[in-house]
């Protein structure tokens, strides 16, 4: 029973991780309708963003400041750059072409996610990156319930990821700025009548998506410890998937979304076999469309003509 | 120009846009030589075209030229079975390389000593239609889902399966599909009681192959079946409406550019002697929609040229760099020529690029010696010339790298901004470009391809979505 719940917590972790990068998806196809491919590599740039943090204060193993600090700068400067990097994306590849036919941003975004990929991969080589985490963080010193760990990076990676997720339903929710993204989600033409202001609020979704990206790409590379540029495109499809089975446009569907993959996962890999995980995923996404297309917690769309 | 404005505009028809279309000729005998380019109808041009692809290696064309040939004409069979299914039915494919990859193993396990004791080797006639016709099953069994997914939907279902395809290939039954290593020696293509084997009779197959697939699908673009999927691209529910059976139409766009895709991959089999599963990864495809979306999804000659443009970028030109450094700088020159109006805007340009460079080289070098140590990479009176110009520091691999990310970002920036901040910006592209290409491109080519075909999508997307050949889609107004 033991293992059982070793796995539950593990599958909780990253399920986790990708209800953060899940987020993001469902957030930008709230506003724009359309699947930011590119978003998986925009977790791969937190990742490295964090490795290279690491490696400005002295490497993982003679950390020149407080381990909390260290983290705290990881995760900011992530946040911040990918946020970034999600706002210039949209202005320049998505807001030309926000009016054109929908394959368009298709292609553009997996232009995007092509280009990024190849740009880390020349900047950066092809060696995995290390971040080392059990030199700087002691993962002995996590909650012991009988002969269940949860060790320290897995605590921080839940709390962290509950904390933010909280947050952003609390933005969106109860905040006049989350009434504007819900009201461009909604109807971009009407929202634009009523004098919001809809590039801003296209902008900030990006960049709140993109942060999130980041954050996670940060927990992805305490908790795997590898970093290469080719990590965002698998992580990117089973954050789709989660977005697609908890209702794409919804949050909490994307966080519920993200926690089923992440289980579903683990329990995979414990009780199957490692190399099922990905077709795994791949069949709840298959059943998940052609039995509920509009996903567990999502609101089925009529067409208008 | 006036189809050059945002967004769909008010009232604009199709009528409109051709009208609009008829009124951009150029000035002078250019015009009229378009306009006499014109009348040519569309099979006089492929008649014309497939003859200078067969009279091609007569020039003397041959060893490595003639196997980017090969590999361009492969891309240029792939995109136009590409085009059925994204130029004209409108459904984003975004497994289409399995199936190029379903025809290449479909051949090597047909003919090759991969199966049984001593392997089957049945002829091409046999084998390509055994091939084909799994390949059509497969393409219905991959669009069932398109019969209730919008395109995104579409577009990730469709994505899942090249990677299932590759984990397939990659992990089950090594044995029979080789796992990691692939299957290798397999049997050239046997047709007509003559054997394939040198390059230039994979060659000359791939010219005939491709023009016969296009004179097809030019005969399909013209029926009821084309029209169709035409009009199921534009408005499914409209075309439901029609009478057109939506669904069945779909799948049959998918069991077409599977079949085109899967004869693709038989000679292609056929031509290397061996498959690998990577040959069938994500890059290929973004290869192949790269020179389909170059060229303008939606027309067969468009994705043709885009194809072969794309490929003879990738493989050729950036792998002799000799020539490539007059082509670089050619082309950018001719670009500004032409693009640059009024001629005081182009003379400002490029006076500030040429100030620009002396100032910086002149600052650099009185920094510190060792910043424009390297000099010019390229050779003859280009690197004379650009001496004093351009900075070039003693080990700028590093500096040439992030430099041409920065290029790259700056181009797709450039596209977009107001003209007079693309006349701000064009000097200090203008030099970062040369700076790259000096410090890291002429020397090594190779590895910033890759990130140009990425860049290529990106900007045609944004500046010119209609492609090379492609006729721009006018969205009438709802």
């Amino acid at each position: 029973m033991s293992f059982f719940f070793q796995e539950l917590v593990n599958g909780l972790t990253t399920g986790a991780l990708y209800s953060l990068v899940a987020l993001g998806f469902s957030m930008v196809y709230g506003v724009l309708k359309l699947l930011n491919f590119a978003h998986g590599d925009v977790y791969m740039i937190g990742a490295y963003v964090g490795f290279f943090v690491i490696q400005w204060f002295g490497g993982a193993a003679h950390v020149s400041i407080p381990v909390p600090l260290l983290l705290a700068i990881m995760f900011v400067l992530a946040a911040g750059l990918c946020g970034g990097l999600g706002v210039a994306i949209e202005r320049f590849a998505y807001r030309p072409l926000r009016d054109a036919p929908r394959i368009a941003p298709l292609i553009t975004a997996i232009g995007i996610s092509f280009f990024l990929e190849n740009a880390v991969l020349l900047l950066f080589g092809t060696q995995y990156r290390i971040y080392n985490t059990p030199e700087f963080i002691s993962l002995s010193s996590g909650i012991r319930i009988g002969s269940v760990t949860i060790d320290s990076v897995q605590i921080m990676v839940l709390v962290l990821s509950v904390v933010l997720m909280a947050g952003l339903q609390l933005l969106v929710n109860r905040t006049k700025w989350g009434k504007q993204v819900r009201a461009v989600a909604a109807d971009r033409e009407a929202a634009e009548m009523l004098g919001i202001n809809v590039n801003f609020t296209i902008s900030m979704t990006f960049f709140l998506g993109s942060a999130l990206a980041g954050v996670a790409g940060v927990m992805g590379g305490l908790l795997f410890n590898q970093v290469t540029n080719t990590i965002g495109f698998i992580v990117g499809l089973k954050a789709f998937t989660a977005a697609v089975v908890g209702g794409i446009g919804s949050l909490p569907g994307a966080m519920l979304g993200g926690l089923l993959i992440g289980l579903a996962e683990s329990f995979t890999i414990g009780y199957i076999s490692s190399t099922y995980s990905n077709l795994l995923v791949f069949a709840l996404l298959i059943i998940v469309l052609l039995v509920r297309p509009s996903g567990l917690l999502g609101r089925a769309q009529l067409q208008k003509v | 120009m006036s189809v050059e404005s945002q967004g769909p505009q008010v009232g604009a028809d199709e009528w409109v846009a051709r009208q609009a279309h008829r009124r951009e000729y150029l000035p002078s005998w250019l015009g009229r030589a378009q306009r006499a380019g014109e009348r040519v109808g569309w099979w006089p041009r492929l008649a014309v075209a497939g003859l200078a692809g067969l009279v091609l290696p007569l020039l003397g064309i041959g060893g490595f030229q003639l196997q980017v040939g090969i590999d361009a004409l492969v891309i240029a069979l792939l995109a136009v079975g590409l085009n059925i299914v994204v130029g004209w039915t409108g459904l984003l494919d975004l497994g289409y390389v399995a199936f190029f990859g379903f025809g290449a193993y479909g051949y090597a396990l047909l003919s090759s000593a991969q199966i049984g004791t001593t392997g089957i080797h049945l002829p091409y006639y046999l084998s390509l239609p055994i091939v084909l016709i799994g390949a059509a099953l497969l393409g219905l069994a991959v669009g069932l889902p398109s019969r209730r997914l919008s395109g995104d939907y579409l577009a990730i279902v469709t994505l899942f399966f090249g990677e299932a395809f590759v984990e397939f290939t990659n992990n089950v039954a090594p044995s029979k599909l080789g796992g990691p290593n692939g299957i290798t020696s397999i049997d050239p293509i046997k047709i007509f009681g003559i054997q394939l084997t040198t390059n230039a009779s994979y060659y000359y197959l791939l010219v005939i192959v491709l023009v016969v697939t296009m004179a097809v699908l030019r005969l399909l673009d013209t029926s009821r079946t084309g029209r169709a999927w035409r009009a199921v691209r534009e408005d499914p529910l409209a075309a439901a409406a029609m009478t057109i059976p939506v669904n069945r139409v779909k799948l049959l766009a998918f069991a077409c550019g599977a079949m085109v895709a899967a004869l693709a991959g038989t000679i292609y089999a056929a031509q290397q002697a061996s498959v690998f599963p990577t040959d069938f990864d994500t890059p290929i495809l973004i290869l192949i929609y790269a020179g389909l979306i170059l060229g303008g999804a939606g027309s067969i000659a468009g994705a043709v040229t885009g194809a072969l443009v794309v490929m003879v970028i990738y493989d050729g030109l950036l792998r002799s760099p000799a020539e490539a450094s007059y082509l670089f700088y050619g082309l950018i020159v001719l670009t500004l020529l032409a693009k640059l109006r009024p001629w005081r805007r182009l003379a400002l340009v490029l006076a500030a690029t040429v100030a620009l460079g002396f100032a910086a080289h002149a600052i650099a070098a009185a920094i510190s010696a060792s910043a424009v140590a390297g000099g010019p990479q390229s050779g003859g009176w280009i690197a004379d010339a650009l001496r004093y110009w351009v900075i070039v520091p003693a080990n700028a691999q590093v500096a040439g790298n992030f430099g041409f990310v920065v290029l790259i970002c700056l181009l797709v920036a450039l596209v977009q901004v107001s003209s007079r901040w693309r006349t701000i910006l064009l000097p200090p592209t203008l030099f970062l470009a040369s700076f790259v290409w000096e410090t890291r491109l002429v020397v090594e080519p190779s590895i910033t391809r890759q990130l140009m075909i990425g860049a290529i999508l990106i900007v045609m997307m944004n500046a010119r979505p209609q492609g090379l050949l492609g006729q721009r889609r006018v969205e009438v107004a709802t």
